[in-house]
């Protein structure tokens, strides 16, 4: 934690974008959770991925619950929309900013307490709804605002700090997420940028509802020896099954991969997504199959990490509703109460 | 690449880019820090040690510093980026310290003489260096020089009005306090009879005494008006010389040139102007003194080569000049050639010829086994200033031809060392190491113990007096110096380059906290490759050529090392306080040059 606002300087060479900003212009206010976290890792990839994909920070709202993890919107993109919701109910809340305004681009950001116990309910609907958002889940396995009491997400038999071992079960947030429809699902690692920077780009181009859920170790209650979400444990069992490179329009990637094992698709924008197989029985577009696959690795104590499913043909809240296509924050009176004539129209059409 | 060796003194020494490339390597931010705590007694005395004049650099220093500043590197548009201040900061200290405090610090003559006697010829910076370093150890040492008073071509060739006359009395005062036997006030005509006199060792600090002529036609004729620029500087600064003619042209775009042209303005010159063979840009004279001739109204005139001096019956009237321009030969080499445009006729009452200046040894005969090259300079080992005679040592001007005071000290402290060598019968190649220390900072969570947050302000101005009053009194200083309250918002801008970041690779968790919060993208971690394909990984890759040097940890857990790049760390100690596990540190890097006796 620091009292000192980062400073202003950047480096004199840094990359500019199409828009002319710099990473440090995706900024937002210094971080106080404690030094070393992995959400302040997690920040920074955000901060990359707008930065590459152009994001004008305008078009985009932030939106979290409470939680170490819900505080860190406001250490990103300083220039964006934003809303800090009561614990929990950050699906609710996105849920209606996108009904009412769906050209933006929503990205919401809660953690294991946040999603996994008190707003389970809202996660699982707002998922279910099919709402085109971006949710990722900043995973560390503890509370850590009250001291590291287990969470939801805490592994059976994992030990807290003080020495206590968890007799819960574990709630898999992936593979919910796969049961109630998200046609974009990955599970990262805070401490592999190279992994999660280009997953949120992806997640934030997928025109449907998109879930990440990123290990992210505490580094104050939850980093310790027995610890499964612990820099050195996840490290340790990470089985990554591929390998994402999103091409943005800013500075295409060129990576040699091993012939036949890439394949690349082209997503609604005119992006590219390169996939790289890093387990060659791995399918990302069979939903079923990777429910399985996350369950047989997950007993022989794996973390599965990388792009678990996407359906190209992603679905979307609006579309179920058969909604206008302009915005509604933007329909006036004049279109919401056309008047008695309209009316008598309707109601004879259903007589 | 290797894993960085942190343990090699230079290491850090480079990362400070201003104390490295000081000739005589003064800690520099130690000495702004002290001023900005208002400490200028000790920031005096920092100076003091390793510069030996800081009141007179702090006002005539060339500032090889100031180039070398990373603060320049930093700031974020290139045009308006801006060094510290760094010299005139140093003006400060003297200008505010205590004197009484200074003077109780300074080393007291030595109570018992160690039977070694020294000359030292010419009473200039280089010499006095010497004897500063070399009196307090027991030497006794001589003083020659032709002028009545100490201080060399600081007293004679640097005018008033920008060095006060007192500021160089106090400094070199603090010198003859220790007592060296002065002979003042006659020329040394021997090397031969200073030998008979049986020294231990001699050190030649007689600097580049010679003005360069300018043997063009009309040269004797009109020599009456025709003045060669030091010899008139040291005649005006002895008061000889009180006035000069109404048109005034001075040939030479060196600082000399600059001195004779502000002189001229002050003794009478109203249409005063300098005429230089070069293009603005490659003109000799730092920037700043050709932006203060400007200043007092001074025009300069480039590509224009001296061809005529023109004479009624000897009385000078005006000057030809042939009309040249730049070419450049395959190699890069600039060569001046005619324009092919009309003559260039100026006229005049008097011309300066500031066109160089050269060493000349008349006075040393060719027998005393001090060999002199084909420029007919001495033979001088740039690590030990011997010459070829092991008893003789040369420094300052004499040695490597005009350079400046900075340089002139660094000569002196490294002559000293290897005079006090040689009388002690030791080798004198053998140099005694540096005297380094690094200590971390910490103090708290989030405290360090120098001040972290950097100003974002642009470089302040040094006040000046105006213009009507200087031009009138040639003994009137125009810069008046920072006042304290300016000299702390300067020195808040220095990045405190000398507090380095420490890296324990062993502690290091890999959770990229120090890599996400760095303001300046300086931190990688990544495999290790060759420098060359490792740079091209880094976060945020320099584009400039004259790169500063990677720091690269042992392999970490996860077999990839941790790569700093030292160019444009704003030293914040952001990525110290945002580690967890305490891997990275700030520590202070205090690096003193050995001085005469270190060794004992």
């Amino acid at each position: 934690m620091t009292y000192l606002a980062k400073p202003k300087f950047h480096h004199p060479d840094l990359p500019k974008n199409a828009l002319g900003f710099t990473h440090r212009d995706y900024e937002g206010s210094i971080s106080t959770l404690c030094a070393g976290c992995g959400h302040d890792s997690i920040s920074s990839a955000v901060i990359q991925a707008c930065f590459e994909l152009n994001i004008e920070p305008h078009r985009l709202a932030k939106l979290s619950g409470i939680g170490c993890s819900s505080k860190t919107p406001d250490y990103f993109l300083g220039q964006s929309h934003g809303f800090n919701s009561v614990h929990g109910r950050m699906p609710s809340v996105l849920t209606g900013a996108n009904l009412a305004n769906k050209e933006m681009i929503y990205l919401g950001v809660s953690g294991d307490g946040d999603s996994a116990s008190i707003g389970l309910g809202q996660f699982i609907h707002c998922i279910r709804r099919g709402v085109n958002m971006l949710y990722i889940t900043e995973n560390n396995g503890v509370y850590g605002l009250t001291k590291g009491q287990f969470s939801a997400t805490a592994d059976r038999g994992s030990k807290s700090k003080a020495g206590g071992t968890n007799n819960d079960s574990a709630l898999d947030l992936v593979g919910m997420a796969l049961q109630v429809g998200a046609t974009f699902v990955a599970r990262s690692f805070s401490g592999d940028k190279k992994q999660v920077v280009p997953l949120i780009m992806a997640g934030l181009s997928h025109p449907g509802p998109s879930f990440i859920d990123i290990i992210s170790p505490c580094v104050a209650f939850n980093n310790h020896a027995g610890s499964t979400k612990s820099f050195d444990y996840v490290r340790e069992h990470n089985e990554a099954v591929n390998r994402l490179d999103f091409m943005s329009p800013r500075a295409p990637i060129t990576v040699e991969y091993e012939p036949g094992t890439v394949a690349a698709v082209t997503l609604h924008d005119g992006s590219e997504l390169k996939l790289a197989k890093l387990h060659p029985d791995y399918d990302p577009y069979d939903r079923i199959n990777a429910m399985t696959y996350m369950q047989n690795r997950a007993a022989a104590g794996e973390v599965v990490t990388g792009l678990i499913y996407m359906d190209p043909q992603a679905r979307d809240m609006h579309a179920g509703l058969n909604t206008v296509d302009a915005p509604l924050n933007r329909l006036s009176e004049k279109e919401l109460c056309p008047g008695s004539a309209a009316l008598e129209k309707i109601n004879a059409s259903l007589r | 690449m290797n894993p960085t060796d942190i343990k090699n003194p230079d290491y850090f020494h480079k990362v400070v880019d201003c104390q490295w490339a000081c000739p005589a390597h003064t800690p520099v931010p130690e000495y702004i820090r002290l001023i900005a705590a208002g400490r200028y007694s000790d920031a005096y005395m920092v100076n003091w040690n390793s510069n030996v004049f800081p009141g007179v650099l702090g006002r005539t220093c060339d500032r090889p510093c100031e180039p070398a500043c990373r603060r320049s590197r930093v700031e974020e548009t290139s045009k308006a980026a801006q060094p510290v201040a760094i010299c005139r900061l140093k003006r400060v200290a003297a200008d505010n310290k205590d004197k009484d405090d200074v003077k109780s610090r300074m080393p007291s003559a030595a109570l018992v003489k160690n039977g070694k006697r020294v000359a030292l010829i010419g009473a200039g910076p280089a010499s006095l260096t010497v004897a500063r370093d070399l009196l307090p150890l027991g030497y006794s040492c001589v003083l020659y020089d032709s002028d009545p008073n100490a201080g060399g071509m600081m007293r004679t060739q640097i005018p008033k009005f920008r060095l006060p006359e007192t500021v160089l009395d106090e400094e070199v005062n603090y010198i003859l306090a220790l007592q060296p036997e002065l002979r003042l006030g006659q020329r040394v005509t021997s090397m031969k009879a200073i030998l008979d006199e049986g020294y231990d060792a001699i050190f030649v600090g007689c600097g580049a005494p010679r003005g360069r002529e300018l043997e063009i036609p009309g040269r004797k004729e009109a020599s009456a008006n025709i003045h060669i620029g030091i010899d008139w500087l040291s005649s005006v600064s002895f008061g000889h010389t009180t006035a000069i003619g109404k048109r005034v042209i001075v040939l030479g775009g060196g600082n000399t040139a600059m001195d004779c042209c502000r002189t001229s303005r002050r003794l009478g010159g109203d249409d005063v102007k300098v005429v230089v063979r070069s293009g603005f840009e490659e003109m000799k004279a730092s920037p700043w003194e050709k932006e203060d001739a400007m200043h007092e109204g001074i025009p300069i005139h480039n590509f224009l080569v001296p061809k005529e001096f023109l004479h009624d019956n000897g009385k000078l009237t005006g000057v030809v000049f042939e009309k040249v321009k730049a070419e450049y030969d395959a190699k890069g080499r600039r060569n001046l050639v005619n324009a092919g445009e009309p003559d260039v006729r100026m006229e005049c009452d008097d011309v300066l010829v500031a066109v160089g200046q050269e060493n000349s040894f008349p006075w040393i005969e060719k027998d005393l086994g001090i060999e002199f090259d084909r420029w007919e300079m001495p033979k001088v080992s740039p690590a030990t200033m011997q010459s070829t005679n092991p008893k003789i040592f040369f420094g300052g001007d004499a040695a490597f031809g005009p350079k400046n005071i900075i340089w002139a000290v660094a000569h002196g402290h490294e002559a000293a060392i290897s005079i006090d060598l040689h009388c002690s019968g030791d080798n004198v190649a053998d140099r005694p190491p540096p005297l380094v220390n690094l200590m971390s900072q910490k103090m708290g969570i989030h405290e360090w113990s120098y001040d972290n947050d950097i100003s974002a302000d642009k470089r302040y101005k040094v006040p000046h007096a105006p213009p009507e009053l200087t031009l009138k009194d040639v003994r009137m200083e125009v810069e008046l110096g920072f006042d304290v309250k300016q000299a702390f918002l300067e020195a808040e801008r220095c990045l405190n380059c000398d507090v380095q970041t420490i890296f324990e690779g062993p502690k290091c968790i890999e959770c990229d906290a120090c890599v996400d919060i760095c303001p300046m993208d300086c931190i990688t971690f990544t495999p290790n490759g060759p420098e060359a394909e490792l740079r091209t990984r880094l976060t945020a890759p320099t584009t400039h050529a004259d790169t500063q040097d990677l720091y690269v940890s042992e392999p970490l857990k996860t077999a990839r090392v941790m790569v700093k790049d030292e160019d444009v760390c704003l030293h914040c100690g952001l990525c110290a306080e945002r580690c967890p596990t305490g891997a990275w540190d700030m520590q202070k890097f205090l690096l003193n040059t050995p001085k005469a006796g270190c060794h004992a």
